[in-house]
């Protein structure tokens, strides 16, 4: 009886704050819960990450900050990644201080209710099941962080630099700028000309190719699910036949095709009505072209698409709507279309995206040419082939990455207001 | 009568369309295919139905020694395998994670995904080129099978993830009860289930070296590591129209494995894409 009583005030008076607070030094918290194992652990870690990442701390944010302080010596990109890895790892060291504060307070919570220690065994298990998804998870992020994220902070941070051809690591030193490159995409004439004709192109290329790409995939699957065409395999497999061909076998082909001298658009398509065009010359014809063949390109993929997605359309529904005396254009107004594009919606969200960043076709068939005069950009570049540009071939490093991060923060606002909406009306769809 | 003769007119219609459609389609390939086949490398004189055939550039891609055709074919299927395993296991074992643990941080992790697959990849390709140099990697076919993965990663995890959702997880539960373990339940009741996704993924991931050309061009330097699609844009970049011949007919011999295995699994790539996205 007393025994038990002990017990009781044990547990009560034993106190989560208390766990926590000690718990600012990492693993002290676990031992008061008697956790010693655990307790170790965190307070290894925690040790093992200041005695080895220490000096690479110091020499990173030294160089985040200072860029590098001696010409010819430090190198101003190679401090600027050890600064940006600095900043990664830190945040992971915190993200474990904060675990290991979290994990002493909720398992003294646990304890004060009356929890016993589970033996070492047990433990692990839990630990076990607990971490099993983070290892799972791990090393795909470890890779996303290194091949994605951390160039791309690496390339929000140029934006700020006076990096370009006049100014290049080994040799000089950066120096971070602020906001003025921001300001002179749009104060420097030449940049902001080009700037906003660029971007013109980019959605006037994007809306219009892929529309007519929809449209035109749309219209063929609706044809040749009609019930009275036969050969329906056969045909689709002939339809998909772009899609299933490499992109740049047929973007290079196209580009000989339209040549201006010796392409056989002009040479043998177009000579029996004595007309030359100056495809790759001129550059609204060269606009023409470019859309002709992205629509060549990609409307075999939306067509596959929309054709598994007809498939899935009850029948009943248009007999239903034939009893009721409906029109063929009503029973694609009201049935067909709201039936395909919801359910392929996403994937027309990537559709245009993937368009408006189709580096391939624009830099493969005509190298964003012709050129213009007095503009950094070709007349048929779109915004990332001209960042394309701006860093290998003019090597103006800043510019091209302020142009990205206006680029980025343009597409990301766009693909979130279509998810949202998309899933808006998701909700509020048939599945309810 | 007259709604007969007006269905018959539609029909007509329909097949109208969709010959000029294979017209607009055919044209081109034919058309590479004849230039492949004229002697000589001027583009000049070339025609689609040469006057006398020949298949000397096909001998030459494999035969001349000045033709690293062979190589680069080697280096594209090397980097292709290698990519397709490290890329698979590890956007399997992501999207399992996310499709059936409730762990913390999980929401925050399906964000920056989001996010990530939002961004053009040339965005960091200075970085990339930087980072490469760095820790010794650059023009080397390892580095460029390892940002290889690490791009296709986002996409292909939601993809994947989005397939995982579809299969119950009245059927993990169960065998959670029998006693089954984590690796256990993935690789014997989800893996299975999910074969479809996996060949879609798995195909989408061993094709890509082949067509891309873009991540090449930035991480290979030497002529010895070229993939097929940046040999062969070198090949006719270098005098447009001295050696489209040579094009013409290395990019039939990529074109017709890919689209045939492309054609031959396409069911498969449509349900797997659909299924994911209306999902996800």
């Amino acid at each position: 009886m007393s025994e038990l009583e002990e017990e009781n005030r044990k547990t009560v008076s034993h106190s989560p704050k208390r766990a926590m607070m000690l718990s600012i030094i990492p693993g002290l918290g676990q031992f008061y819960n008697r956790r010693y194992f655990k307790g170790i652990l965190f307070f290894v870690l925690i040790a093992a990450f200041l005695v080895v990442f220490g000096n690479f701390l110091n020499i990173g944010y030294w160089g985040l900050v200072t860029l590098g302080t001696m010409e010819g010596v430090d190198d101003s990109r190679m401090l600027l990644i050890q600064g940006i890895v600095s900043v990664i790892l830190t945040a992971f060291a915190i993200v474990v201080y904060w675990l290991n504060l979290i994990d002493a307070k909720r398992d003294a919570e646990k304890i004060k209710e009356g929890w016993k220690v589970t033996t070492l065994r047990e433990g692990f298990k839990n630990a076990w099941d607990k971490s099993f998804p983070y290892a799972l998870v791990a090393p795909g992020f470890f890779m996303i962080i290194f091949v994605l994220i951390l160039p791309l902070l690496f390339m929000v941070a140029l934006a700020f630099t006076n990096y370009n051809i006049y100014n290049s690591p080994p040799k000089f030193l950066l120096s971070w700028v602020g906001m003025k490159n921001f300001f002179n995409v749009f104060s420097v004439p030449m940049w902001r000309n080009t700037f906003f004709s660029v971007l013109s192109w980019t959605i006037i290329w994007t809306l219009v190719a892929t529309t007519l790409q929809v449209g035109l995939a749309l219209f063929l699957a609706i044809i040749v699910n009609d019930k009275r065409i036969k050969f329906k395999k056969f045909i689709r497999t002939f339809l998909i036949l772009p899609w299933a061909i490499p992109g740049f076998v047929s973007i290079l082909t196209f580009a000989a095709m339209f040549n201006d001298q010796f392409g056989a658009v002009n040479n043998q398509l177009l000579a029996p009505l004595g007309i030359t065009i100056p495809w790759l010359t001129d550059p609204l014809w060269t606009k023409v072209a470019i859309i002709f063949v992205e629509v060549w390109l990609g409307f075999a993929y939306v067509f596959a698409l929309f054709t598994g997605v007809l498939q899935s359309v009850s029948s009943d529904w248009y007999e239903a709507a034939e009893v009721d005396g409906a029109s063929k254009w009503q029973k694609f107004r009201n049935i067909t279309l709201p039936h395909v594009l919801f359910a392929s919606a996403p994937l027309l969200i990537m559709q245009y995206t993937g368009n408006f960043n189709n580096f391939n076709l624009i830099y493969l068939f005509n190298q964003g040419g012709p050129p213009v005069r007095g503009q950094t950009a070709g007349s048929t570049d779109i915004v990332i082939s001209w960042v394309y540009k701006l860093t290998f071939d003019t090597l103006n490093y800043n510019m091209a990455a302020v142009i990205s991060i206006i680029l980025g923060v343009f597409v990301a606002c766009i693909a979130f207001f279509q998810f949202r909406r998309t899933r808006s009306f998701k909700e509020g769809g048939t599945n309810g | 009568m007259n709604a007969k003769l007006k269905s018959r007119l539609e029909v007509a219609g329909i097949y109208l369309v969709i010959f000029i459609m294979f017209l607009v389609i055919i044209y081109p390939l034919l058309w590479v295919f004849g230039i492949s086949l004229n002697p000589g490398t001027s583009m000049y004189s070339a025609t689609i139905i040469p006057k006398n055939a020949s298949i000397e550039h096909y001998k030459w891609l494999f035969t001349n020694q000045d033709s690293n055709y062979l190589l680069w074919y080697k280096n594209t299927l090397i980097v292709a395998s290698a990519k397709t395993v490290l890329s698979l296991t590890v956007t399997l074992f992501v999207a399992y994670a996310f499709s059936r643990y409730n762990f913390v941080g999980r929401k925050n992790g399906l964000y920056v995904l989001m996010l990530i697959k939002i961004f053009p990849v040339l965005m960091g390709m200075v970085a990339i080129y930087i980072l490469l140099n760095l820790v010794g990697l650059l023009d080397s076919l390892l580095g460029l099978t390892l940002v290889y993965v690490g791009t296709s990663i986002p996409t292909h995890a939601f993809l994947v993830k989005g397939y995982f959702d579809t299969i119950p997880r009245d059927l993990d539960e169960a065998a959670k009860i029998d006693g089954a373990g984590h690796f256990r339940i993935f690789f014997q009741i989800i893996l299975p289930l999910a074969v479809p996704i996996v060949a879609v993924v798995a195909l989408f991931n061993f094709m890509a070296p082949f067509m891309d050309f873009l991540l090449p061009r930035i991480v290979i330097r030497s002529p010895e590591n070229y993939t097929l699609a940046l040999g062969l844009f070198n090949l006719v970049n270098q005098e447009f129209g001295q050696n489209f011949t040579r094009f013409a007919a290395g990019s039939i011999l990529i074109a017709v494995p890919i689209a045939t295995v492309f054609l031959y699994f396409q069911r498969y790539l449509i349900s797997g894409l659909t299924a994911g996205a209306s999902k996800s």
